[in-house]
């Protein structure tokens, strides 16, 4: 029953790095990129899940024996946060890009590079 | 095969679909609201794997403000992917 979760997300690192290295607009390439992060993230999460456990919150009835990996989910949490710092960023040299040369085509970018 | 097997395969299969669109379409405003999309789906699969903290941030940010950024990207720079034939043999240029 886990190994959807493994199918789904190295489909989606699959589907990013499809659209990383054969589109040749930047937005479409950056939305690859979007994609496959997301996919890591969930291929984190779903290593760290042990089957018929419950939230990693310290309450009532759920002690540490019944919580499933919380190490997982800490380092999910930081790295969609630093995957939306870098999309911003490229987003941003992706305008200055078009500003500069009028087309978002990386073909036409690096031809007219000279 | 119970309940929440199904609705976990019926999740994992949308989000999948709407990442093969997210890629394909021409329009890159459709394609950053496909991207939110398969964020959305994402964190509803996180609160089904028992993380409910990750599926709060990656909807705040994975289906709000990245697609925000993106609309405002698509808004300064051009919206649709120029038209152009696949031509055989583009990796020869590369």
């Amino acid at each position: 029953m886990i190994s959807v979760y493994y199918f789904g997300s190295i489909s989606l690192i699959l589907i990013g790095l499809y659209a990383v290295l054969v589109k040749r607009n930047v937005l479409k390439m950056l939305i690859g990129i979007s994609i496959m992060e997301t996919g890591v993230n969930l291929l984190l999460i779903s290593i760290g899940y042990v089957s018929g456990k419950s939230a990693p919150i310290l309450s009532e009835g759920i002690g540490p024996s019944q919580a499933v990996d919380p190490i997982p989910q800490a380092l999910v949490l930081t790295a969609i946060v630093i995957g939306v710092a870098t999309t911003a960023m490229a987003l941003s040299v992706a305008v200055i890009l078009y500003e500069k040369y009028g087309t978002l085509n990386v073909e036409e970018i690096r031809r007219l590079r000279g | 095969m119970n309940g929440i097997a199904l609705i976990e395969y019926l999740i994992v299969g949308i989000m999948v679909i709407s990442a093969i669109l997210a890629v394909e379409w021409k329009d890159l405003l459709a394609a950053a609201v496909g991207m939110a999309a398969v964020s959305l789906f994402a964190s509803l699969l996180f609160f089904m794997l028992q993380a409910p903290d990750v599926a709060m941030t990656e909807a705040a940010i994975g289906a709000a403000l990245s697609a925000a950024i993106f609309i405002f990207a698509i808004k300064r720079t051009q919206r649709f992917e120029t038209e152009e034939d696949e031509k055989p043999g583009w990796w020869v240029r590369w």
